[in-house]
C-alpha cells in the first residue's frame, strides 16, 4: 500500500504543485490520478519513487517512509513506465527489458529468460528481442516499456501517461492488455492520465485532482460518475456521464427472448415487426421485416453477463429493430434483448 | 607527375633521418601525442559538464577562443619561450587546437540526449555514474567521435606547420622544399600529408562502425 500523508510540493519560486495531498493506493489495486494539466498528478506520482522529493508530509510504502530509502534502491523495487517508453536506443529489446535484473545482479541467463518470458506476456513476438527500439512501432515500444517495468517483478508499478502518445486504436488495445495483465499479476498500480475515460476504464479507484494540486474527489469509477463531489468534478467528467455510467451496469439480469429468430430463407408469415435471421450454425445474419420482405438489415451484438449495459444499448442502437442480439462465447445467438427489456433494465439502473 | 616520380622514385628519400619513413613516424608521433593529450583533457571534462550541467560557460569560452587563437602565432610564441630542444613547443599549441572540438561535441552529445531517456534511466534505479556510462555515453558516442575526428584532422594538418620550428614531420618536405626550390619535395610532401589525413578519416569511420551501437546509428541489418 502507498500512503500519501499530507504531502506538499512547493518549488523555490513559491509555486505549489501538490497541496496537502492525503490518500491511499491500496495493495493490488489500480489507483488513477486524473486531472487537467497543472494539477500535480505527475508530480505526485514522481514523489513516490523520489524522482521528486516532497517538501512537506510523508509518503509511505507499506508503512515505510520513502525518504528513508536510498533513491536508486527504492526505484529498483518499483516499476516505472513513462509516456514515450524511454527505451535505451543502443540496447536490444531483450537487454532493455533486463535493465533492472542486470542492476540487481541477476545471472545473465536468468535475466534473459525472464525478458523473453515478459515479451510474450505483453503480447510481442519473442523474435523482437533481438531488435533495437527504433525498429519497433510506438505501440510496440510502449509494450516493451511495460515489460521492462515488470522485469524484476516489483510489487508496485508507476505509470505516467504511458498510453497518451499512441493512436486511439493502439491505446485501447494497450489498455485492455494492462487490465488482462493486472488480473494475473495483482500489482499495486498508480496510473497518471489526463483522459477521464482512461481513468474510468482502468481505475479501481480514481483520484481527481484540481489545479494547484488539491484532491477534488477519490472514489471508485461508478461512484464518481453517479455522485460527483462538486461542479469541478462534474465538469471534468464531461457530458456523457449518464451513458458512461452504464458501463458499470451488468447485463446479467437482462430479459432475453428466444422466440424472435428465424432460419435463413424465411419468407414471411409472422406478426412480429422484426425477426432475426440466424444461420444454420447459429450465428446472426441480420434483421428482416416480419413480412419477409427486404434483405437482412444490420445488427449489433453483446455478450450477456460479460459486456455492460452500455454495450447492449450500443448494440440495440445499431439495428433498425432497436433490439440487441445476445451472443455466447462462440458468437452464436443466445437470444434477443428487446426495447422493452432494455427499457426495464435502464429504469432499474436509474433507480439504483 | 615528373616531380612525383622524382620524389618517390629517389631511394635517398626512403632512408635516413630525413627520409619518408622517419618523417612519417615523426608526424604520427606528434599528431597522436597531441590528440591523446587533448582527448584525456576534453572528453572527461565534456562528459562531466554535459552530465552535471555545471560549467557550460567553459565550453562556450573554449569554442570561441579556438576560433580567435592563431595556431601559427601560438607555435612561434612557444618556440620562442621554450626553445626547440624538446617537442613541447609543438605539442602544446596542437593540444590547445585539438581540445575545443572534442570538448564542444562531447558536451553537446551528452547534453542532447533525450531528457525522457535520462528520466527513464534514473527511474529504473541507475545511479548517476551508471546513467552516464551505460546510457549517455553510448547514445552520445557518434558526436563524441565526430569531435575527435575533427580534432584529429586539424592536428594532422597543423602538424605540418611544426616544420617551421625545425622539428620534424612531413611538413619538412614542403617547407624545406620551398626553401631550396625543390618542388618535387614540395609536391611529394603535400601528397603524403593528404594521404595521411585520408587514412585518419578512414580509421575514424572504422572505429565509428565498430563502437557505435546499430540501435543508435540506425543501420538496419538485413535479415
Amino acid at each position: 500500500m502507498i500512503t500519501f500523508d499530507s504531502v506538499t510540493k512547493r518549488y523555490p519560486d513559491g509555486t505549489v504543485a501538490v497541496d496537502h495531498l492525503s490518500l491511499e493506493a491500496p495493495t493490488g489495486e489500480v489507483t488513477v490520478f486524473v486531472g487537467p494539466s497543472g494539477c500535480g498528478k505527475t508530480t505526485s506520482l514522481r514523489m513516490i519513487n523520489r524522482m521528486i522529493d516532497a517538501t512537506e508530509g510523508e509518503i509511505l510504502l507499506d508503512g515505510r517512509p520513502v525518504r528513508e530509502i536510498d533513491p536508486p534502491t527504492l526505484r529498483r523495487g518499483i516499476g516505472y513506465v513513462i509516456q514515450q517508453a524511454g527505451l535505451f536506443p543502443h540496447k536490444k529489446i531483450v537487454d532493455n527489458i533486463a535493465t533492472v535484473p542486470h542492476l540487481l545482479g541477476w545471472d545473465r541467463g536468468k535475466a534473459r529468460a525472464r525478458a523473453m518470458e515478459l515479451l510474450e506476456r505483453v503480447g510481442l513476438d519473442p523474435a523482437m528481442g533481438e531488435r533495437y527500439p527504433f525498429q519497433l512501432s510506438g505501440g510496440q515500444q510502449q509494450r516493451v516499456g511495460v515489460a521492462r517495468a515488470l522485469a524484476a517483478d516489483p510489487p508496485v508499478l508507476l505509470m505516467d501517461e504511458p498510453f497518451s502518445a499512441v493512436d486511439p486504436i493502439v491505446r485501447t488495445s494497450l489498455q485492455d492488455e494492462l487490465l488482462r495483465l493486472q488480473a494475473e499479476l495483482n500489482k499495486t498500480i498508480v496510473f497518471v492520465t489526463h483522459d477521464i475515460d482512461e481513468a474510468i476504464k482502468l481505475g479501481d479507484r480514481v483520484a481527481v485532482l484540481r489545479v494547484g494540486g488539491r484532491l477534488a474527489q477519490l472514489a471508485d469509477p461508478k461512484t464518481l460518475l453517479s455522485e460527483p463531489a462538486d461542479d469541478f468534478v462534474r465538469e471534468f467528467l464531461g457530458r456523457d456521464r449518464g451513458i458512461r455510467r452504464l458501463q458499470f451496469v451488468s447485463t446479467e439480469g437482462l430479459r432475453l427472448r428466444t422466440d424472435l429468430t428465424v432460419p435463413e430463407g424465411y419468407e414471411g408469415g409472422r406478426s412480429e415487426p422484426w425477426l432475426l435471421v440466424v444461420t444454420k450454425d447459429g450465428r446472426p445474419l441480420g434483421w428482416i421485416a416480419g413480412d419477409g420482405r427486404g434483405g437482412p438489415e444490420p445488427y449489433g451484438t453483446f455478450r450477456p453477463g460479460q459486456d455492460s449495459m452500455r454495450a447492449a444499448l450500443d448494440a440495440a442502437l445499431l439495428s433498425p429493430s432497436g433490439c440487441a442480439v445476445a451472443v455466447d462465447e462462440e458468437g452464436k445467438v443466445a437470444g434477443v434483448a428487446t426495447r422493452e427489456a432494455l427499457d426495464a433494465a435502464l429504469a432499474e439502473a436509474a433507480d439504483a | 607527375m615528373n616531380w612525383l616520380t622524382g620524389f618517390f622514385g629517389d631511394p635517398a628519400n626512403w632512408s635516413g633521418p630525413g627520409g619518408i619513413p622517419a618523417r612519417l613516424l615523426e608526424h604520427v608521433e606528434f599528431s597522436a601525442l597531441a590528440l591523446v593529450l587533448a582527448m584525456l583533457l576534453a572528453v572527461p571534462l565534456g562528459l562531466l559538464i554535459g552530465h552535471t550541467g555545471r560549467g557550460a560557460l567553459l565550453v562556450v569560452v573554449s569554442a570561441n577562443l579556438s576560433r580567435a587563437l592563431p595556431t601559427l602565432g601560438l607555435l612561434v610564441m612557444f618556440v620562442l619561450l621554450l626553445g626547440t630542444a624538446s617537442i613541447w613547443p609543438v605539442i602544446i599549441p596542437l593540444v590547445l587546437l585539438a581540445v575545443p572540438p572534442i570538448l564542444v561535441n562531447t558536451y553537446e552529445g551528452v547534453r542532447g540526449v533525450d531528457p525522457e531517456l535520462r528520466d527513464a534511466a534514473y527511474g529504473m534505479g541507475l545511479r548517476g555514474g551508471q546513467v552516464l556510462g551505460r546510457v549517455l555515453v553510448p547514445v552520445a558516442l557518434p558526436l563524441i567521435l565526430l569531435g575527435l575526428r575533427l580534432s584529429a584532422i586539424q592536428v594532422v594538418a597543423t602538424t605540418t606547420v611544426a616544420a617551421y620550428t625545425g622539428l620534424g614531420g612531413l611538413g619538412r618536405f614542403v617547407i624545406d622544399g620551398f626553401a631550396t626550390k625543390d618542388y618535387a619535395s614540395v609536391v611529394g610532401g603535400s601528397v603524403l600529408i593528404v594521404l595521411f589525413a585520408l587514412v585518419v578519416q578512414i580509421g575514424f569511420t572504422l572505429v565509428q562502425r565498430t563502437t557505435v551501437s546499430p540501435g543508435v546509428s540506425q543501420r538496419v541489418r538485413s535479415r
